[in-house]
């Protein structure tokens, strides 16, 4: 699928020169590493030993009675150490950066679970740490911002522009093309240039390798549907993956479309975007028509991007996968949904998913099934969950 | 001769830079005239953008009173069209690439073209991405310049013998803005480009004082400021164009003297 780092016309290395020989370096770098069976070994220890890999594929018994239609299973990847995907290429990344040879790692973070999964990884594998972090989002989730202090990180709030995930991105990129040396940008989502989107499609790629040996050994035969949640698409593209040669399994991704994807205020790229260059990569943006970067919103932090993975924007084009959204009111009612029916608490990202769930799964047949990737834990949307509700907590 | 050339034939050249449209159309069109008048070769239009990744604080703050204040490219080429009429002075705009690729490379350049612009840089354009670019703005001769950076090493060559109107020598790491040093070989990146391509060489990045501008020519064959002389339109504003015609004379004299 993947030609000279294009996924059909999407992709590409649309960087400054600065950073050329960086990523022409990591390119190769990657590549040897990715086939040296050394390197994976000492990856599948850190995922087993350390991140608590395999994750569990959850039967979500009392969700499919409340639904009435297809079984539905939970990918736990919340139950990670760090709670959630993001520490599967955290550990993926940090340990080609130490290969590498680099002993500093930065990264972006929007709602600060991949700032928290590099700032662990890090602190693992003794590299030194900065995190750029938009100031909204510091604000909003300032546990996960002591939570990165504590594992030893530098957080950097970025004031410029929105001061959300995309100026984050801003940020980390212009940090980065002032240090390369001893530096690499652990890139947290399938963006950017190339091989960025190939490299965390990779360490992400286990979610649906696990999921997918599982559920043919327990139901026999192959999910109707995967869902995941979309922002930049780590998690829906780890969840897809290994399920796109099946023709039959529907793979949809829930995109954050805020107050509604007719409104100014969202985050809908699929829905309300077009094509572009931004961020490294060519792919569908949300941006007026004089290729100006829009504001996006949404109520989660780490899908408020206003970009999409190149590889989503082909399937999206090659119609292989659905992109449909999810907004704020319908999040948070799943989230409470699930908080009820299952006892557990999940990100307010992953919520997306499961609404939408919400709405397909009851006219599905009950003999199917569907998998929905629960990409994180809710620990950290509480308070911000209470708050819209109208009720103030404390953290 | 095309007017880029021409900019490095008759010694070092000095290259200002200013952000279209800030704070107004009107006000850069002055500012843009005092650079010229002050015996700038070269005149670089920055085209706003809401994500300027390449630019330091200075010039980001420019694009966004830019943007505020309503720019857009066919309000700049309009400014270029009305600088042509007075000016033979080459004039360049530096763009981000999403702008021009939603108003369609061959329309942008044709733009260029009938409105007078002579060139465009593209910081997020390398080299392995430009074909498709290039090929619409030699449709249209205009150039798409090329630049190389301190990290380039053995592209250097690469870049500087495809390279059309001058090569932007990138002096530092990191985004645009003044720095106290320059610690890059920038001695040896021209070197290497020269021993392949006869283009003129502009250094830029960080040189915001006429010392260092003087320093710089004597490296390369022109010098390019951009974030001192915004740094004077930010203090001053619609007022700015006696000081940025001051600070301009300062960086002219200094590259004279060297």
């Amino acid at each position: 699928m993947l030609e000279n780092g294009r996924f059909g016309p999407y992709g590409g290395q649309y960087v400054p020169e600065t950073l050329m020989n960086e990523i022409i370096g990591l390119t190769a770098a990657y590549e040897r590493f990715r086939d040296d069976p050394a390197f994976a070994g000492e990856l599948d220890a850190l995922l087993s030993g350390y991140a608590g890999r395999p994750s569990r594929l959850y039967y979500a018994e009392r969700l499919t009675a409340a639904l009435g239609g297809a079984k539905v299973y939970l990918k736990r990847e919340d139950l990670n150490h760090t709670g959630s995907h993001k520490i599967n290429n955290a550990l993926g990344q940090a340990l080609l950066a130490k290969k590498m040879g680099k002993t500093r790692v930065i990264a972006e973070t929007g709602a600060g679970q991949h700032g928290v999964a590099t700032a662990t990884a890090a602190a693992l594998l003794g590299l030194e740490c900065e995190i750029f972090m938009g100031r909204e989002d510091v604000d909003r989730q300032s546990l996960n911002v002591y939570r990165m202090e504590l594992l030893g990180a530098k957080v950097h709030a970025v004031t410029s522009g929105t001061m959300t995930l995309k100026d984050a991105v801003n940020e980390t990129m212009r940090e980065w093309t002032a240090r390369t040396r001893d530096t690499h940008y652990l890139l947290g989502s399938v963006m950017g240039p190339h091989p960025f989107p190939t490299i965390v499609r990779d360490f992400q790629s286990v979610i649906s390798r696990e999921a997918r040996a599982e559920i043919i050994e327990r139901e026999g035969r192959l999910p109707a549907a995967v869902i995941a949640c979309v922002g930049g698409g780590s998690n829906a593209i780890g969840m897809f993956y290994h399920f796109i040669p099946d023709a039959s399994v529907r793979l949809i991704g829930c995109e954050a479309a805020g107050e509604g994807a007719g409104t100014p205020r969202n985050a809908a790229t699929i829905a309300n975007g077009s094509v572009g260059i931004f961020h490294g990569m060519k792919s569908y943006f949300c941006q007026d028509t004089a290729g100006q970067i829009a504001p996006v919103y949404s109520i989660s932090a780490g899908l408020d991007y206003p970009g999409i993975g190149p590889e989503h924007a082909w399937l999206h084009d090659t119609k292989r996968a659905e992109y449909v959204p999810v907004t704020d009111a319908e999040a948070v009612e799943a989230f409470e949904l699930l908080a009820r029916t299952e006892g557990i608490i999940c990100a307010i990202e992953s919520a997306h998913a499961i609404a939408h769930a919400s709405k397909a799964v009851p006219g599905m047949s009950r003999a199917d099934s569907v998998i929905i990737c629960l990409s994180g834990r809710g620990d950290k949307d509480v308070a911000a969950i209470a708050r819209y509700r109208g009720v103030e907590v404390y953290e | 001769m095309s007017r880029i050339r021409g900019a490095f034939a008759r010694g070092k050249a000095f290259i200002g830079f200013v952000t279209g449209g800030d704070p107004s159309v009107a006000a850069s069109e002055r500012f843009i005239r005092e650079l010229i008048r002050a015996g700038a070769d070269l005149v670089e239009i920055g085209v706003p953008f809401s994500d300027p990744i390449a630019e330091g604080e200075v010039i980001q703050r420019a694009n966004g009173r830019a943007l505020a204040a309503g720019v857009t490219l066919d309000a700049l080429f309009g400014l270029v069209l009305r600088l042509r009429r007075d000016f033979d002075t080459p004039l360049v705009f530096l763009t981000y690439l999403n702008p021009v690729f939603r108003y369609g490379y061959r329309a942008f350049f044709e733009r260029c073209r009938e409105s007078g612009a002579d060139g465009v840089i593209i910081p997020d354009l390398p080299y392995e991405e430009s074909f498709e670019v290039k090929r619409a703005a030699r449709l249209f001769g205009v150039d798409l310049i090329s630049l190389v950076a301190p990290t380039s090493a053995e592209r250097v060559r690469k870049i500087a013998r495809d390279a059309d109107g001058f090569l932007y020598i990138v002096s530092s790491m990191g985004v645009t803005g003044v720095r106290s040093e320059i610690t890059t070989d920038v001695v040896a990146i021209a070197s290497a480009a020269r021993e392949v391509s006869d283009v003129p060489r502009a250094v830029g990045f960080g040189i915001g004082t006429p010392e260092r501008a003087r320093e710089m020519s004597a490296m390369a064959d022109g010098v390019i400021v951009g974030s001192a002389i915004v740094r004077v339109i930010e203090r001053r504003g619609e007022d700015a164009a006696a000081d940025v015609y001051a600070f301009a004379r300062k960086i002219r004299e200094a590259i004279d003297e060297g």
